[in-house]
């Protein structure tokens, strides 16, 4: 699929796109938005771009594999639950380290979920594209 | 925490273990040695008849602890694993010098002795299932050591699925007995006993239990297996056939004889088992001359005999069990290894062919010989003790001629297998081989020539075993404390002049044994209608009823079974509605303005989809459905759910449009006519099961426990307002977690299926 519009057009979109879902990723734990749905728009935008372009692009562009991303992701999402063993309360019960700054575990276990997402939906798409 | 740390402990150090093993280190048995010091250390404690129970809260909500107890029974079980396993491993370190693979031989086979530990110590039934189970595993991979080894494959494969489907059947009477007792814990069980023995489902608990227990001690007709396993090297062979895993059946059934003892379907199902296994195993050890296989078989006679003594009732059988337990560890783990050596030096285990070995070998001759002599039970070795005790128990508690005659047999078996590894090998004139054999080093002649040596000792001074282990070990299986004192010479007793029979019974067959081995193997119908060749025949059946529904289900095109599936779902659906009178309307009270709006745009998006003449204007249209979808969400307040929808929605178009980029979609609708009235019959279906369902859904009244809940506590408890975020990452983030894990494994194993599918593609290309 080599359009010159979709070429041209997509690398507006993924700067644009990424920001955008790093926006709903912080936002998430008060307005719509999250882990999930951030992850989702980046992985779009990621998609545009790759889609005319190749494989070898989306790896360049992305520096390491898309798989490396499931993995962090889930590590990130297993690191945020570490804390609360160590308070010994339950597996995965979120912190809030800083009194009036609303930041806590959550937010690790998101960007978490928010790399899976990413990392699924390239590691298929991958597969689709031509090197 | 004593217990738990050296369970604990034999798992952990599996690693560095390996590491050594793939070096060939000796220093590989300092693990089991050192685990055997530290059970050694309780041995003071527990004969004097106190009890070591530990518990670490593991999974408290389901009754489940990280309990582990000591007494006499499992610490004579933790000796004997430890023990035994120093010897092996240390054997193994020289017999397997330079074989492939020996790291990860070295880690099963510590994860194995670590998980036999746990299952003789656990105090907890659903802990030591776990332990039972993951024995089965480990043994699988020691068996099945040789991969490239069609038989290696099979054996594994075998001894596997018997040991799991009666680990199947153990689970499922160990939660009835937890359910029937209260309590999982078997120290509480054992308290009990009167009034679970009592409960009325006290006959299946015995009956699963024993199928648990029948396939992981190979009694018959699942013997099968453990003969066929002797293709594993031969250190494993010592150690899981002989002295630790089959025995496990044995400790379970001796952990339970206090609670059923009395019971009648206990004693004839065990006595039963037990001499049919007997009478079975003596058969077919009268049939080898496989080294190996004969011990294999002989083991098959000991654990018949075993289960059968457990059956019996009474203290006596209790200390006959034990005392024959130990005895048979003892010579059979040195046997094996004397075989091991015979294989491994003269490069031959084939008996017929061997003789006058004690030339060549003296040391592991002489260590043979004792081993021999103790299996064959002559004084003044141990086994002389424990066969007068398998008589005495037979004729004085069970009065049953059936049972000492079986038992007479057994023996007399044992004393043929003795003479056939001990004497025919090494005695004679020498017989060439394939190599030159010489006496083997330190590290293969020291575990046979101890143990061997230990069965004389232990003959010698009985106390020495019988007051530390022996009594203690049957008081824990009696439920009551016993009293009873070791000793080799009972005076002319009964007893006595059937030693005398079965060594002279035995004898006089060992002397025509050549003639007697060829009748046995002659008759073939023992090969062709045996629990071996039937396992075949199930395996063989179990293929083709997969092949059939294979054929049958998988067709392999992508749009039968996206019909089948949407058809069945359907289907279900819409015949429960009807069945369980689920039609019902909801009040449409409220405006419906704007929702009557995005139903028409659902409608026109539909029908386009059903109208569209390729597969682009097919995804895009279909994308117009999900995005209206989506704005359903949005104006009954989920924007969430709407955020989402758009998201998938936009990325799925995406995809599948890059998808169809590459793929050979382009070509228009192939369906001939009666394909599309089915297609059309299908997702009618589904529309309108769909509908109603939600209609139904939508009559109901609304119950706000969950939302008002959840409204409450997001901010107070989680710090954040957005309901659906806060249910993800705080209130169920193990869910979560669960489910990106999925999401991630999905994609991988996508991207396998796709790299296959690639390759296989690229490869017809070319």
């Amino acid at each position: 699929m080599n359009s010159l519009i979709l070429k041209t057009t997509s690398r507006l979109i993924l700067p644009a796109a990424l920001i955008f879902s790093i926006y709903v990723l912080l936002r998430g734990h008060n307005e719509p938005g999250g882990g999930f749905i951030g992850g989702l728009i980046a992985a779009a935008g990621i998609a545009v771009f790759a889609i005319p372009r190749g494989r070898t692009a989306l790896i360049s562009m992305l520096r390491v594999w898309p798989k490396t991303l499931i993995g962090a992701g889930i590590l990130l999402a297993i690191a945020a639950g570490v804390p609360s063993l160590l308070l010994a309360e339950p597996f995965l019960t979120q912190q809030w380290p800083f009194a009036s700054l609303p930041i806590g575990t959550t937010l690790v276990f998101d960007v978490g979920v928010y790399l899976v997402v990413i990392g699924s939906v390239l590691t298929f798409l991958s597969y689709y594209l031509e090197n | 925490m004593f217990l738990l740390a050296l369970t604990a402990l034999a798992f952990l150090s599996a690693p560095v273990v390996g590491w050594m093993g793939c070096r060939s280190l000796p220093f590989v048995a300092l693990l089991p040695l050192a685990l055997f010091i530290g059970f050694a250390t309780l041995l003071p404690e527990i004969s004097s008849g106190s009890l070591l129970v530990e518990s670490t809260a593991w999974i408290p909500s389901l009754g489940i602890d990280a309990a582990f107890r000591a007494d006499g029974l499992s610490l004579t079980f933790a000796l004997l694993i430890t023990g035994i396993g120093t010897a092996v491993f240390l054997y193994a370190s020289a017999y397997l010098r330079g074989a492939p693979r020996l790291g990860r031989f070295y880690t099963a086979l510590t994860l194995f002795m670590a998980s036999m530990l746990g299952a003789v110590l656990a105090d907890n039934l659903m802990l030591m299932v776990v332990f039972w189970e993951m024995t089965s595993i480990t043994s699988f991979l020691l068996i099945g050591y040789s991969p490239e080894n069609q038989q290696a494959r099979r054996s594994a494969q075998q001894g596997f699925l018997v040991t799991v489907a009666g680990g199947l059947a153990m689970l499922a009477g160990v939660i009835v007995l937890g359910s029937a007792a209260g309590t999982f814990s078997i120290t509480e069980i054992l308290e009990r006993r009167e009034e679970i023995a009592a409960h009325p489902a006290a006959p299946a608990i015995i009956v699963l239990l024993a199928l648990g227990a029948f396939s992981k001690s190979a009694q018959a007709p699942l013997h099968s297996w453990l003969a066929n396993a002797m293709v594993a090297p031969t250190p494993v062979s010592a150690f899981l056939h002989s002295a630790t895993m089959v025995k496990l059946g044995v400790y379970l059934l001796a952990r339970m004889d206090p609670v059923f003892s009395d019971q009648a379907l206990w004693i004839a199902l065990l006595a039963g088992f037990g001499s049919l296994t007997m009478m079975v195993g003596a058969v077919l050890a009268m049939r080898e001359t496989d080294l190996k296989r004969v011990l294999a078989y002989s083991t098959i006679v000991s654990l018949g005999t075993l289960v059968m003594l457990i059956g019996l009732p009474g203290e006596l059988a209790a200390v006959a069990t034990i005392t024959f337990l130990i005895v048979h560890a003892l010579y059979k783990a040195c046997l094996f290894m004397v075989a091991g050596i015979i294989d491994h030096e003269t490069g031959t285990r084939d008996s017929s062919a061997l003789s006058g070995m004690r030339h060549y070998m003296p040391v592991t001759a002489a260590a043979a010989l004792l081993g021999g002599l103790s299996m064959a039970g002559l004084p003044p070795f141990i086994g002389f003790a424990a066969k007068e005790l398998v008589y005495e128990t037979g004729l004085e508690t069970s009065a049953s001629l059936v049972l000492v005659l079986a038992g007479l047999a057994a023996n007399v078996v044992m004393v043929v297998v003795a003479a056939i590894v001990a004497i025919r090998c090494f005695a004679g004139d020498l017989s060439p081989t394939p190599k030159t054999p010489h006496d083997p080093g330190v590290a293969m002649l020291a575990g046979p020539v101890v143990l061997a040596v230990l069965g004389l000792l232990f003959g010698l001074m009985p106390w020495l075993v019988g007051n530390s282990l022996i009594v203690p070990a049957a008081s824990a299986m009696a439920g009551t404390p016993v009293e009873y004192s070791l000793s080799l010479w009972h005076g002319f007793t009964p007893m006595l002049g059937l030693s005398v029979l079965t060594v002279a019974l035995g004898m006089a067959v060992y002397l025509r044994w050549d003639t007697v081995r060829r009748r046995m193997a002659a008759i073939h119908q023992i090969d062709d209608w045996g629990p071996d060749r039937l396992y075949d025949r199930m395996m063989d059946g179990l293929q083709r009823f997969s092949t059939w529904q294979t054929e049958l289900i998988q067709s392999g095109s992508l749009r039968s079974y996206v019909a089948r599936t949407l058809f069945i779902i359907a289907f279900a659906a819409l015949v429960t509605l009807l069945l369980r009178g689920g039609l019902e309307m909801p009040s449409f009270a409220a405006s419906l303005g704007p929702d009557l709006v995005l139903a028409i745009l659902l409608v026109v998006s539909a029908l386009a989809v059903a109208r569209a003449r390729n597969f682009v204007s097919g995804i895009v249209a279909a994308g117009t459905v999900g995005f209206t979808v989506a704005l359903l969400f949005l104006f009954n307040g989920a924007p969430d759910l709407a955020f989402t929808q758009f998201s998938v929605e936009a990325l799925a178009i995406v995809i599948m449009l890059a998808i169809v980029g590459r793929m050979p979609f382009r070509e228009r609708d192939s369906r001939v006519r009666d394909e599309r009235l089915r297609d059309i019959f299908i997702a009618g279906g589904v529309g309108v099961t769909a509908s109603l369902v939600l209609l139904a859904v939508l009559a109901q009244p609304f119950d706000g426990r969950l939302s008002d809940f959840f409204r409450q506590a997001s901010v107070p408890e989680a710090h954040g307002s957005n309901l659906v975020n806060v249910i993800l990452v705080d209130f169920r983030a193990l869910d979560t977690l669960g489910e990106i894990t999925v999401l991630g494994l999905a994609a991988v194993a996508a991207a396998a299926v796709l790299a296959g599918v690639r390759r296989a593609t690229s490869e017809k290309r070319r």
